[in-house]
C-alpha cells in the first residue's frame, strides 16, 4: 500500500518533470540557429523549395501553435515521425534501445564488480598495497577519458590480438570491449565512494558493539559495516546507470555501435526536432524510473528511509 | 579467595605520552554490582575497554599490570582468545543505544547472531531463546519486536534490547558503561531496577560505570572512585557515603543535588580533571584539593587500607584524618 502511494506520487512527479524538460527543449531547439528544412533541402535548394519543406514539416507556423499541436500529440503518446527518415520516433528509439540497454547494464555490472570489492578491501586494509592499487586505479580511471581506453582496447584486443570484433553489433562479443571501457571509467568514482563510505561506517559506534559481542572480524566488517556502507554506493550506481541508459555517445562512436547516443547525436546534427524531443522525453523517463527503483531498493537496504 | 575480576597495577598510555591509566587496582566478585565513578576523562572507559579487550593498539598500549578473570590472566591472551571471551563471558551495555545498535539490522538478528556464534544454536533455537530474552528485559510484543529495526523502538526499548543482547550468552561479567545517561530520568530508574533483577537471576558480576554518584548510589554494592587514571578510594557503598576518606570523594558527595536543600547553591569542584598528557606531579588531585600541603605536590600517595576489623576501605591520600574545613 505504502509502495503504491509512493509509486503514484512518483508518477505524478515524473509527468511534471517530463513536461517541463520537453517544453524547455522544444523552445530551445527552435530558438538556436539551424533549420531542419535547410538540412533536408541541401545546398542547392531554392527559396521556394525550402518554404515548401517548411510548410510540409509545419515549422512555418507560429511557435505557440507548433507547441500546442506538439503537446496534443504527446498526450496521445504520439511522438511524431523523424523529419529526416520519416520513421516514427518511438520506433527509432525502441530499435536502438536494446543495444544501449545491454551496454549500460554490462557497464554498470563491470563497474560494480570492480569498485565494490576493491573499495571495501581498500577501506578494510587501509594504507596497504591494495589500498594504493585501488587509489592508483581510481586516479587513472578518472584521468583517462573512456574513448581513449576504448581506442586502446580496440588496438590491442581487436587489431593486434584478434579476440574481439573491431566494430559492428549483434552479439555479446561486440559489447564486451565497449562495456569494459565504460565500466572502468565509472568504477573509478564508485571505488572512491565505496572506500570512503566503508571507512566512515567502520568508525561508527555500532562497530564497537559488534566487536564487544565477540563477533569475528569478518562478521563485523562484511555483515555489520558493509550493509550500511553500501547505501550511498547504490544511489550513485543508479545515477550512473541512468546516464548510461541515455546512450554513451562517445563509446558508441568509437565502437560504431548503433545505440541511442548516436541516434540522438545525429538528431541534433540534423535538427530533427521530433527525434530530439522524443529522445529528451525518453531520457527523462528513464532517469525517473531509475530513481524510483533506487529509492525502493534503498528503503529495503536502509530501513530508516521510509518511502513516502 | 579467587575474585571474578582482579586488576592490579594496570597502566595504559596512548602514543606513549598520554598516561590514561596509572596503576589501576580493583577487584570484583560474582553477584556484586561494582560502581566505578569518575568525571569524564578520568579513565573509566579506558578501564572498561581494557577489560573487554578492545583497546586500540596503537595508539593505546598496556605498559604494565595484570588482569585476572576467574583466576586466569587475560592481558596476554591472543586476539582470538579474547574474542571468544567477549560477548560470551564478558559483555557490555553501552551508553547510547541509538548509536551502538546497528541501524541496518533487525533487533532479532542482532541478538540471535551472538547465540548462533557463541552457543552454537540453530537459527530456530536462537529465535526461541531471543524471545525469552526480550521478555525477560521487559520488551512486550514478542516476535514483532524481533522484526523491528532499532529506530522503530523508543530510547528505553532500545536500551532494553541492548541489555537482552548483552545477557544473551549468560556472561559472568557485565560491564554497564553509563547505561542510563542517555535516558530520561523516569526511564533511568526502570533500567537500573532491570539490571539489578538480572544480576540476581544470572549471578553475574556487574561493573557499573558512571559519572553520577547519585545513580551509582541507587544500584552499587561497592564503589571505586577513579581520578586521573588511579583508583583514589574504594569501599562499600554505605561506608563511602557515611565515611568518605579521600577529599575528592567528599567533594563529589557534596556536589550531588539534594532535593531537601532547595535554594542553596550547588557545590562544584573547582578546576577540571587533568588531561592524560599533563598529569600534575605528586598527588594528581593536589591542584584542586582544599587540603593539599607540600608533600602532596611531590609524592604520589600509596593506596592503603583504612577499614576497621577486616573491612576493606582503601584510599590514596596523604591527608587522611586531617580535619575537613567546610567552606
Amino acid at each position: 500500500m505504502q509502495v503504491l502511494t509512493f509509486a503514484l506520487r512518483r508518477f505524478g512527479r515524473l509527468l511534471l518533470t517530463v513536461l517541463l524538460i520537453s517544453t524547455i527543449i522544444f523552445f530551445v531547439i527552435r530558438v538556436i540557429p539551424g533549420d531542419p528544412a535547410l538540412v533536408i533541402a541541401g545546398i542547392d535548394a531554392t527559396q521556394e523549395d525550402i518554404q515548401a519543406i517548411r510548410a510540409q514539416l509545419g515549422t512555418d507556423r507560429p511557435l505557440i501553435i507548433q507547441y500546442l499541436s506538439w503537446l496534443s500529440d504527446i498526450v496521445r503518446f504520439d511522438f511524431g515521425t523523424s523529419m529526416i527518415s520519416g520513421q516514427p520516433v518511438t520506433e527509432l528509439i525502441l530499435e536502438r534501445f536494446p543495444i544501449t540497454l545491454s551496454l549500460a547494464v554490462m557497464g554498470i555490472v563491470i563497474s560494480i564488480l570492480i569498485a565494490i570489492p576493491l573499495g571495501v578491501l581498500s577501506a578494510v586494509k587501509r594504507w596497504s598495497l591494495w589500498d594504493y592499487l585501488g587509489m592508483v586505479f581510481s586516479q587513472m580511471g578518472m584521468a583517462i577519458p573512456s574513448f581513449w581506453l576504448g581506442i586502446m582496447a580496440l588496438l590491442i584486443f581487436a587489431v593486434k590480438i584478434k579476440i574481439f570484433p573491431l566494430f559492428g553489433s549483434g552479439s555479446i562479443r561486440h559489447l564486451i570491449l565497449p562495456a569494459l571501457s565504460l565500466g572502468i571509467a565509472r568504477a573509478a568514482v564508485l571505488l572512491r565512494l565505496t572506500r570512503a563510505s566503508m571507512v566512515e561506517e567502520l568508525s561508527k559506534e555500532y562497530v564497537i558493539t559488534a566487536r564487544a559481542k565477540g563477533l569475528t572480524e569478518r562478521m563485523v566488517k562484511f555483515k555489520h559495516a558493509l550493509k550500511n556502507a553500501l547505501l550511498p554506493v547504490i544511489t550513485v550506481a543508479g545515477i550512473q546507470l541512468g546516464y548510461m541508459l541515455g546512450g554513451a555517445i562517445i563509446i558508441e562512436q568509437v565502437f560504431s555501435l548503433p545505440g541511442l547516443g548516436r541516434l540522438f547525436l545525429f538528431g541534433v546534427y540534423q535538427r530533427d526536432f521530433p527525434l530530439i524531443q522524443g529522445g529528451v522525453i525518453f531520457i527523462a523517463i528513464i532517469f525517473s524510473l531509475i530513481n524510483f527503483v533506487v529509492d525502493l531498493f534503498y528503503s529495503v537496504v536502509n530501513p530508516k528511509i521510509r518511502i513516502r | 579467595m579467587e575474585h571474578l575480576l582482579e586488576i592490579e597495577g594496570l597502566e595504559v598510555s596512548f602514543n606513549d605520552t598520554a598516561h590514561a591509566l596509572r596503576g589501576i587496582d580493583m577487584f570484583m566478585d560474582t553477584g556484586e554490582i561494582h560502581g566505578l565513578v569518575g568525571e569524564s576523562g578520568s579513565g573509566k572507559t579506558v578501564t572498561s575497554t581494557c577489560i573487554i579487550g578492545l583497546l586500540p593498539v596503537p595508539p593505546g598500549k598496556v605498559n604494565g599490570g595484570s588482569m585476572l578473570f576467574k583466576g586466569r590472566e587475560i592481558l596476554g591472551l591472543s586476539e582470538a582468545q579474547r574474542r571468544r571471551l567477549r560477548g560470551r563471558e564478558i559483555a557490555v551495555v553501552f551508553q547510547e543505544p541509538a548509536r551502538y545498535l546497528n541501524p541496518a539490522l533487525r533487533v532479532g538478528e542482532q541478538i540471535t547472531e551472538m547465540l548462533i556464534l557463541h552457543l552454537g544454536l540453530e537459527k530456530q533455537q536462537a529465535v526461541g531463546k531471543a524471545l525469552e530474552l526480550i521478555d525477560l528485559v521487559g520488551l512486550k510484543g514478542g516476535k514483532k519486536i524481533l522484526r523491528r529495526y532499532p529506530h522503530e523502538l523508543s530510547g528505553g526499548m532500545k536500551q532494553r534490547a541492548m541489555i537482552a543482547m548483552a545477557i544473551s550468552c549468560n556472561p559472568s561479567l557485565l560491564i554497564a558503561d553509563e547505561p542510563t545517561t542517555a535516558l530520561d530520568v523516569t526511564l533511568q530508574l526502570q533500567i537500573l531496577r532491570l539490571i539489578q533483577s538480572l544480576k540476581r537471576r544470572f549471578s553475574m558480576g556487574i561493573l557499573f560505570i558512571s559519572h553520577d554518584l547519585a545513580v551509582v548510589n541507587e544500584i552499587a554494592d561497592r564503589i571505586s572512585v577513579i581520578y586521573a587514571g588511579r583508583i583514589v578510594e574504594s569501599t562499600t557503598k554505605a561506608r563511602l557515603f557515611d565515611e568518605p576518606l579521600h577529599p575528592y570523594t567528599k567533594l563529589l558527595l557534596l556536589s550531588i543535588p539534594d532535593a531537601g536543600k532547595r535554594g542553596t547553591r550547588l557545590k562544584t569542584i573547582p578546576g577540571t580533571v587533568p588531561d592524560a598528557e599533563h598529569i600534575p606531579s605528586g598527588c594528581a588531585f593536589h591542584p584542586r584539593c582544599p587540603l593539599a600541603e607540600e608533600i602532596c605536590q611531590h609524592q604520589d600517595p600509596e593506596t592503603a587500607n583504612y577499614g576497621k576489623t577486616g573491612e576493606l576501605h582503601t584510599a590514596a591520600c596523604h591527608m587522611i584524618g586531617k580535619k575537613w574545613i567546610d567552606s
